[in-house]
């Protein structure tokens, strides 16, 4: 990818009009490149979820722009038409909890999402196994989610983030329901997997064990964005 | 691309199998409903392709003999035979009654027949034909009598000779066939208290006692104890006669009413179990507004216990139509398996029921195009939420 994973210029979000419009991103800037992974932390109502929402391409915002690699996907207004197509192809998702889908196997769990892009079964289920014994569950490919650890379960649930390859990673806490010894584990195979596959990945974390570990953390404090020097980015 | 609906299935299905279960009794009372309603109908016809006839001649202004009572004179039969067309006509009586048998009693149409006749039963199962002018009886083996039972019918006791087999009322009580001159006592004669009691007030009647008319006491007294009623005449037509027409001529110069098989049909059909008829359907439309209810509360359900799941397919980018065709393959998975189960239990059930249940391939089939559009109008309202849940509710915050 060229440039930069993804990048974030003076995006605002409104909720509510008049009186009652609460301004929950103010002017937010922020660039991660690819093969990144950068830390993002605030207090809650700090704006960090209606962020993850905005460049998820779940809700849309009400200024600014967001670039994806070299494409702009927002520019006051979406650029993209089909979003649920950018969700599949171009972003990832680790959430807080791992929310595998209970009523498939691990394997498909990873493989539903190539599938939904329309590859063949063979070739997803083979591309959800490279994934897996990248993440060392691949012992596990065939069983339920339920059978698994809590760290294995995440791991799962980072290896159907990548299973589309996607040049973005949103991670929403992905640590939180971890001790500190998986935590830890958690966090560097997702600087192995944004390594490996040159994927630029947002944690947002409240969890202070990990914090360290970001060559690069963004704070959000009041809907705007701060470098970890203190400095407004804006 | 994987089924999804398939292995949500196979990952809850002792839950699936459960439900459809339950929902399987309940399509299979439906189920046996329409056919207590199509056994109903059957044992009308049966009744009348049992009689033999191609008109029955009764009453005049009476729709007799079975939706009304009827009552015309044992010797109507020899004028009918006169008429061009008629090729046999015999008289028959009908009774319901209890016929006892030891301390029971069983609920039964006594048939009063002539032997060789149209209305005798049209074959046995067991046992023989009745020979003798009194006293012996034919019965359906739906009365639970056995070959040389003896029952009682009024005063007098039968002797059980033959037995046959779906000869019923149109109400789906089994027959007793018996002479006819038994069955014209048993259905018009009066008690012994009540002849003794009827012939003392004849006595006392100067008009009917005239001291100078000898034999005549006695001659009113014999017509008084004497009956020659019947409740119908049954016809069967000459070939090459059309039944129409000699009903017209009945009609026309008999001063009867006569009926063919189609009037007699429509008269039992249409006018006899209307009114049951009508309830049935009534609990068909009620059963079915249950199981709509049923399948749209499980489907409703199990589809909310599985938000989350629905928000992080939607995130993922998972097509609306997709889940929609997750959750609408689910609930006719639920239907089929409730067929499979509501057909194999009203199937098994049925023969018990006291009264014909007739389970028809058509109405089958019928019921399972209804299941299963039930199913898919009751999956609507599980489709609708979760095309509403919201991806972002997948992300925190």
């Amino acid at each position: 990818m060229d440039g930069f994973g993804i990048r974030i210029e003076g995006l605002s979000k409104r909720y509510g009009e008049g009186d009652t419009a609460v301004d929950a991103l103010k002017d937010v800037n922020m660039t991660v490149a690819p093969g990144e992974v950068v830390g993002l932390i605030g207090p809650s109502g700090s704006g960090k979820s209606t962020l993850l929402k905005c460049l998820g391409a779940v809700i849309e915002p009400t200024t600014g722009k967001m670039t994806l690699g070299d494409e702009v996907i927002y520019d006051n207004g979406w650029k993209i038409p089909d979003l649920r197509a950018l969700r599949r192809d171009r972003i990832g998702f680790v959430f807080q909890a791992p929310y595998l889908i209970p009523f498939l196997d691990v394997i498909d769990n990873v493989a539903l999402l190539p599938m939904l892009a329309g590859r063949p079964n063979g070739e997803s289920r083979k591309r959800a196994l490279e994934l897996l014994e990248a993440l060392d569950v691949g012992h596990r490919a065939k069983a339920q989610p339920s059978q698994l650890s809590g760290g294995e379960q995440q791991r799962v649930a980072i290896a159907r983030a990548l299973a589309n390859q996607p040049p973005v990673i949103l991670a929403d806490e992905p640590t939180a329901p971890l001790d500190s010894e998986r935590a830890l584990s958690v966090v560097r195979i997702l600087n192995q997997m944004a390594q490996q596959f040159n994927t630029a990945i947002i944690v947002v974390t409240h969890d202070e064990k990990i914090i360290p570990t970001f060559k690069r953390i963004y704070h959000i404090r009041d809907g705007k964005t701060f470098e970890e020097n203190g400095l407004a980015l804006n | 691309m994987i089924s999804l609906a398939g292995r949500d299935i196979l990952h809850s299905w002792s839950k699936f199998v459960l439900t459809g279960i339950g929902l399987g009794l309940l399509i299979g009372v439906t189920l046996t409903m329409a056919g207590v309603y199509r056994g109903m109908v059957d044992d009308a016809k049966a009744l009348l392709n049992n009689s033999g006839a191609d008109l029955w001649v009764v009453q005049q202004d009476t729709q007799g003999p079975y939706a009304e009572s009827s009552s015309i004179k044992d010797d109507v039969y020899r004028s009918l035979l006169s008429l061009s067309g008629v090729a046999r006509a015999a008289n028959v009586t009908y009774l319901t009654m209890q016929v006892r048998l030891d301390n029971t009693d069983v609920r039964a149409m006594v048939v009063g027949f002539e032997p060789g006749q149209p209305g005798e039963p049209g074959y046995l199962v067991a046992g023989r034909h009745i020979t003798r002018n009194h006293y012996e009886a034919v019965a359906d083996v739906k009365t639970g009598f056995q070959l040389g039972d003896t029952i009682r019918i009024r005063r007098h006791d039968y002797r059980v000779v033959g037995l046959t087999k779906r000869m019923v009322s149109s109400g789906g009580d089994p027959m007793v066939f018996i002479p006819l001159k038994d069955a014209q006592e048993a259905q018009f004669l009066k008690d012994n208290d009540a002849i003794l009691n009827e012939r003392a007030r004849t006595a006392a009647n100067p008009t009917l006692n005239r001291p100078g008319v000898p034999g005549l006491l006695e001659a009113i007294q014999a017509s008084q104890n004497a009956n020659r009623n019947v409740n119908a005449v049954l016809v069967q037509v000459s070939p090459g006669s059309q039944p129409e027409t000699v009903a017209n001529e009945v009609r026309r110069w008999k001063h009867l009413q006569a009926f063919t098989r189609a009037q007699m049909e429509e008269i039992l059909v249409a006018k006899l179990i209307a009114t049951s008829a009508k309830q049935i359907a009534m609990f068909l439309v009620i059963l079915a507004v249950v199981s709509a209810a049923i399948v749209a509360f499980i489907i409703y359900t199990m589809t909310l216990g599985k938000i989350r799941e629905i928000a992080v397919l939607k995130l993922i980018g998972t097509r609306n139509r997709t889940i929609a065709g997750m959750i609408l393959q689910q609930a006719l998975g639920l239907g089929l398996i409730g067929f499979l189960v509501g057909k194999v239990s009203a199937t098994v059930w049925a023969p018990f029921f006291p009264k014909y249940v007739l389970l028809e391939p058509a109405d089958a089939a019928r019921g399972f195009v209804v299941v299963m559009v039930i199913c898919a109008l009751a999956s609507t309202l599980a489709i609708r939420a979760a095309l509403r849940v919201d991806p972002a509710t997948a992300i925190g915050g």
